[in-house]
C-alpha cells in the first residue's frame, strides 16, 4: 500500500517511518492516542480520489485531518489508518469583493482567511480559539463556533458551496455565489458538521460581511453570578445584540488574576466581557446602554474602554483565560456542554456544585451570549481514580446540560469524546438516520470509521 | 548513570505531560512552516521525547536529527498557552542524543572537541584563534588566498566557512575597558559587566557602549578580566557536563552578593545565564550561588528601563528622523521575554524614528551554530528576514544578539546590491551610547 502511494503523490508526500508517524498519532483532545499506518499530504482532489483508491482497494480506514487541533478526537487515527493531511492545499483561489465571497482550499488557514478578507475591507466573523493554525476544512468538518456566536453565528453560515471527494472517489460540488438557490436538497449543510464520516472536504466557497466600522469594549464584575445572568437577559431585552458576551467564573477569576495579574477583584463571583461593533453611532449608543444595564443590574465595577489600547487591555482577562487554566495542572480538559441563554446560571451553579462532589477543580468561561460553556477539568491524566471521577462528574453534567435543553457539544463535536453522550441526546429514531446516512453514502466504512457513532 | 536510564526519563514527567497538544505552537515555528510536518514542530517533538521517556522509542538517528533540525528559538514557548517548558525539553534530548552517540563520526567528534571543549572552554585559546583569525586578514594572506583560487581546491563547505568566518576586531574588551570604571559623581548602583566570547572578539565596540552607557546612568562597572565563556552554546549542543563547569567557573570568579546586577547584552547569553540554577540543581556546593546569580542576571536593556535611564537630550534638529526597524533576538523575546525594553531604548534616541518589521521576533537562522549545521534552512530564514526588513525601508537595523547582527550582514551581502543601499545593522546599546556622545559635542 505504501509503495502506491509513493507513486502516486511522490515520496516527499507520504510519511510511514515511526518517528514520522508518532506525532499524528493524536490531536487537539486530552487522552486519546492511536497510531496511523501512513500520513499522506495530497495536494489536490485529484490527488485525494487517487488515495481514496489505495484505500478501498487494502480496506484501509481514510482519516481527514487539517492542523490537528480539534477538540473531540475528530482527527484521531484508527487503527491501520492512511491520515489525510490537507495542509498542502492551502490555496486561496479567489476573494470575491463584488459578491461578498472567498474560495479556497481546505487546508487554508482560518487566520489567513480572516486577514484575506480583512484586507479587502471584508470580514469573516467565525474565530474559533486555534484560528491561527487551524484549517479552514477543519473548520467545516467540526462546524467551529467561536466567540461571535450570537450576534453572527456559527461557520456553517458562511459555507456557500462546497468541493467534497465522496468515499466512492466522485467529486461532488454544491452550491454556488448565489444567495438564494433552492435547487435540489441542501446537501452542504450534511457534510458541515459531519467531521470526516461522509466526504474529505477539499475547497470552500465562504460568504464574508462588510468589516464593522467600529467597536467597543466593555467590562463588568459581579459578586453575584446571578446578577450577571440577569444582565444578559436584560441586554438581550433591550434588543441589543453585542457581537460578543464572554463570562469568567470565580475560579477562572482568580487564575487569570494570578497570571496575567490585571487587577481583578478577587472576591468577584463573576465577570463579563462585552463587546458591540457596527455603526459607530449605533456602537456608542449601544455601549452606553450596555453600560448602565450593567450598573441596574448589581454590577460591582463597570469599566468602558476609552481607546482600542484599553479594549485589548480590557479583553487580556478573557483571553488569557485558558492559558491561565492551562498552567495549573498536567492535564487540561476543556469541556463545551451548552444550554439556552435562559439557563445559563442554573447550569454553572450545577458545574460547580457537581466538582465540589467529586472533589474536583472544575473552572468555567465561556460564551453567555448564546449558552456555549467550557466547564475545564483541571486534572492529571496519570491519577485514574480523579480520571474516573472527571468520567463521572462529565456524565452528570452532559445529563443535565440535555436536562435544561441544552446539547452534549456546542462546539468541538462528538468525534471519540462524546460518543457516549450521542444517543442520549438524539432519541433512537434520529440517532438511526446517522447511521442511515453513513451506510448510503460510504458503504465500505472507509472515512473515518468509528466516529460519531459506532459503526 | 546506568546504561537503562536516560535524560529524558529522568526528567520530572510533568514538564513532558504539561504539553496539551494544542497546536498554538505550530504557526510560530520556523521549521514546521519551512515543512508543514509535525514531526517539525514543537509539539511534534514533544511527543517523540515523551515516546522516549515513555519506552516507546529508542532514540534513533532520526530523533538525533530532528532535535538537530530544531533551532531552539524558542518562539513555541511565547506562543504555548500551557507554559510548557521547552527550553529544559530541548536541552534534555539534545543531550541525550549525543550521549547515545547515534550522530557520532570522527570528524564531528573532533569538530565538537575543538570547539566545545577547547576553544570555548579556554578564553586564551579563543582570543588566541581570534587574534590569528584577525592576523590572517590584516596581514593580506586571506586577500591573496582568496585571490589565487585557493579555496577552489578545498571541499565547498571549507569555502563556504572560510567566507561566513566572523569579522575579528583590532583590540577585546579587556583592552577597551578598565576592570573598575566609575560613573562621573556618585555610584548608585554596582554592576558587573559580562563581555562574552563571540561579543568579546567580533563586537568588543559593543561591550565598550554598554559600559558607557552604565556610566552615564550612575553604574559603577566592573569588568572581569580574560571572562571564561557562559556555556550557552555548549547547553544548545547537548554537552550539559562541559556547561556546568563552565557556569562553576563563572561563580568562582564573580560572587553575585558583591553587585546590584550581573549585566549581559548578548541575547544567547543573557537566557543561559538566568538559568545556572537550573544548569546546577544537583550541585550542592554551588546551587545556592547559582541561584543569586540567576536571581541577579539582567539584559542590558531590562536593567535600563528597571533603574529608570536617562533619554539622551535631542541635538540641534537636522532634517528627517532616520528609519530604525527592530530584529528581536530569539533568546531575548522567546528566552526572556524581553521585549518592550530595548523599544523603549530605541524610541528614546533622537534622530531617529521606529519602525516595526513584520515578523519581528522569528528567528533569523543563526541560533548559535546552526547557520553552520543546518545551512538549508539558515539560509531560508535569513532571505525572509531581510525581505522583512527590507519592506520597512529602514536603514538602520537595531538587534541585540551578535550571531543574529552577523547572519543578517551576511544576508544582506547575499541579496546584493549597492553597497552604499545597505543598512547598518547595529546594537541598540551602541545607539545609545553614540546619542549620550553627541549631547557632550552639542
Amino acid at each position: 500500500m505504501t509503495d502506491q502511494l509513493i507513486r502516486l503523490l511522490g515520496p516527499g508526500q507520504v510519511l510511514t517511518q515511526k518517528e514520522d508517524l508518532i506525532p499524528y498519532s493524536f490531536d487537539g483532545t486530552p487522552v486519546f492516542r492511536q497510531m496511523p499506518a501512513a500520513v499522506v499530504f495530497p495536494r489536490s482532489a485529484a490527488e485525494v480520489v487517487a488515495v481514496l483508491g489505495v484505500a478501498r482497494q487494502h480496506k484501509a480506514p481514510v482519516v481527514a485531518r487539517g492542523s490537528g487541533t480539534g477538540l473531540s478526537g475528530g482527527s484521531i487515527p484508527v487503527p491501520g489508518s492512511i491520515v489525510l493531511c490537507l495542509v498542502r492545499m492551502d490555496r486561496l483561489i479567489e476573494l470575491d469583493a463584488r459578491n461578498f465571497t472567498l474560495r479556497a482550499q481546505a487546508g487554508v488557514l482560518t487566520q489567513a482567511i480572516y486577514d484575506a478578507a480583512d484586507a479587502a475591507g471584508l470580514f469573516y466573523p467565525p474565530d474559533p480559539g486555534s484560528m491561527k493554525i487551524s484549517t479552514i476544512g477543519g473548520n467545516v468538518a467540526e462546524n467551529s463556533g467561536g466567540l461571535r456566536g450570537l450576534k453572527y453565528g456559527v461557520t456553517r453560515d458562511y459555507v456557500m458551496g462546497l468541493e467534497v471527494v465522496l468515499a466512492g472517489g466522485e467529486i461532488c460540488r454544491f452550491g454556488n455565489k448565489c444567495v438564494k438557490d433552492v435547487s435540489g436538497y441542501n446537501l452542504k449543510d450534511v457534510f458541515v458538521g459531519s467531521e470526516g464520516t461522509l466526504g474529505i472536504v477539499t475547497e470552500v466557497l465562504l460568504k464574508l460581511l462588510p468589516r464593522p466600522a467600529a467597536r467597543q469594549t466593555l467590562l463588568a464584575t459581579y459578586s453575584r453570578m446571578d446578577a450577571a445572568a440577569e444582565t444578559v437577559s436584560a441586554i438581550i431585552a433591550a434588543r441589543i445584540v453585542p457581537c460578543t458576551m464572554e463570562f469568567l467564573d470565580s475560579k477562572t477569576i482568580r487564575c487569570v488574576d494570578a497570571y496575567a495579574h490585571v487587577g481583578l477583584p478577587l472576591d468577584a463571583e463573576a465577570l463579563l466581557l462585552v463587546e458591540v461593533d457596527g455603526h459607530p453611532a449605533a456602537v456608542a449608543d449601544d455601549a452606553a446602554q450596555v453600560a448602565r444595564i450593567c450598573g441596574e443590574n448589581g454590577a460591582t465595577s463597570v469599566r468602558l474602554a476609552a481607546d482600542a489600547a484599553e479594549a485589548a487591555r480590557l479583553a487580556t482577562a478573557r483571553r488569557s483565560a485558558f492559558s491561565a487554566l492551562a498552567r495549573m495542572k498536567p492535564t487540561t480538559i476543556l469541556e463545551d456542554a451548552t444550554v439556552p441563554r435562559s439557563e445559563l446560571a442554573r447550569m454553572i451553579r450545577f458545574i460547580q456544585e457537581t466538582g465540589a462532589r467529586h472533589s474536583l477543580e472544575i473552572a468555567t468561561f465561556g460564551h453567555f451570549g448564546d449558552g456555549n460553556l467550557h466547564p475545564t477539568f483541571l486534572t492529571n491524566e496519570r491519577d485514574q481514580a480523579e480520571m474516573h471521577r472527571v468520567e463521572l462528574a462529565m456524565r452528570e453534567i452532559f445529563a443535565f446540560a440535555l436536562e435544561l435543553g441544552g446539547t452534549i457539544t456546542g462546539e468541538h463535536g462528538v468525534g471519540l469524546a462524546k460518543k457516549a453522550f450521542l444517543k442520549g441526546q438524539m432519541g433512537e429514531a434520529s440517532y438511526n438516520l446517522l447511521r442511515k446516512l453513513k451506510a448510503t453514502l460510504d458503504p465500505d466504512n472507509l472515512l473515518n470509521p468509528g466516529k460519531i457513532f459506532d459503526t | 548513570m546506568s546504561a537503562d536510564r536516560n535524560l529524558l526519563k529522568d526528567l520530572d514527567y510533568s514538564v513532558l505531560q504539561q504539553c496539551m497538544h494544542c497546536g498554538l505552537c505550530l504557526p510560530t515555528c520556523p521549521t514546521y512552516l519551512e515543512t508543514r510536518v509535525e514531526r517539525h514542530s514543537p509539539r511534534g517533538r514533544i511527543s517523540l521525547m515523551r515516546a522516549v521517556a515513555d519506552g516507546e522509542l529508542e532514540i534513533t538517528r532520526t530523533f538525533a536529527d530532528e532535535m538537530a533540525y530544531c533551532l531552539g528559538c524558542l518562539a513555541c514557548t511565547t506562543a504555548c498557552p500551557a507554559g510548557v517548558d521547552y527550553g529544559t525539553l530541548f536541552e534534555s534530548a539534545r543531550a541525550e542524543a549525543e550521549r547515545s552517540g547515534v550522530s557520532a563520526s570522527p570528524a564531528r567528534s573532533l569538530v565538537r572537541l575543538v570547539s566545545l571543549r577547547f576553544l570555548l572552554f579556554r578564553p586564551w585559546a579563543l582570543r588566541l584563534a581570534g587574534r590569528l583569525l584577525w592576523l590572517y586578514r590584516a596581514c593580506g594572506l586571506q586577500a591573496l588566498l582568496r585571490r589565487s583560487g585557493f579555496f577552489s581546491l578545498l571541499p565547498r563547505r571549507i569555502g563556504e566557512l572560510e567566507r561566513q568566518a566572523i569579522p575579528i576586531r583590532r583590540r577585546f574588551s579587556d583592552v577597551l575597558i578598565a576592570a573598575v570604571e566609575r560613573p562621573p559623581g556618585e555610584a548608585r548602583h554596582r554592576v558587573v559587566l559580562l563581555t562574552g566570547c563571540i561579543q568579546d572578539i567580533a563586537f568588543s565596540d559593543v561591550n565598550r557602549a554598554t559600559a558607557d552607557v552604565l556610566l552615564a546612568n550612575g553604574c559603577e562597572v566592573t569588568t572581569p578580566r580574560a571572562q571564561s565563556c557562559c556555556g550557552s552554546l555548549h547547553v544548545h549542543n547537548g554537552d550539559l557536563e562541559t556547561a556546568a563547569s563552565l557556569a562553576r567557573r563563572q561563580l568562582d570568579a564573580i560572587d553575585p552578593g558583591r553587585f546590584d546586577a550581573i549585566i549581559s547584552n548578548s541575547a544567547g547569553c543573557g537566557s543561559h545565564l538566568k538559568r545556572y540554577h537550573h544548569l546546577l540543581a544537583g550541585d550542592p556546593v554551588y546551587v545556592e550561588r547559582a541561584a543569586a546569580w540567576s536571581h541577579k542576571t539582567r539584559d542590558i536593556f531590562e536593567w535600563l528601563v528597571e533603574i529608570g535611564f536617562r533619554k539622551p537630550a535631542a541635538p540641534a534638529p537636522v532634517g528627517d528622523p532616520s528609519p530604525v526597524t527592530y530584529h528581536e533576538a530569539c533568546h531575548l523575546c522567546h528566552g526572556q521575554k524581553i521585549t518592550s525594553q530595548p523599544r523603549e531604548v530605541l524610541r528614546s534616541l533622537p534622530g531617529f524614528e521606529l519602525r516595526e518589521c513584520p515578523e519581528s521576533a522569528m528567528c533569523c537562522g543563526s541560533a548559535g551554530v546552526y547557520s553552520l549545521t543546518q545551512p538549508k534552512t539558515a539560509t531560508w530564514l535569513r532571505d525572509r528576514k531581510v525581505a522583512n526588513i527590507r519592506s520597512t525601508g529602514a536603514n538602520v537595523v537595531a538587534t541585540a544578539n551578535p550571531g543574529c547582527q552577523l547572519q543578517i550582514q551576511q544576508g544582506f551581502r547575499a541579496a546584493g546590491g549597492d553597497a552604499r543601499g545597505q543598512p547598518r545593522i547595529v546594537h541598540p546599546v551602541v545607539l545609545l551610547a553614540e546619542a549620550y556622545r553627541a549631547e557632550a559635542r552639542r
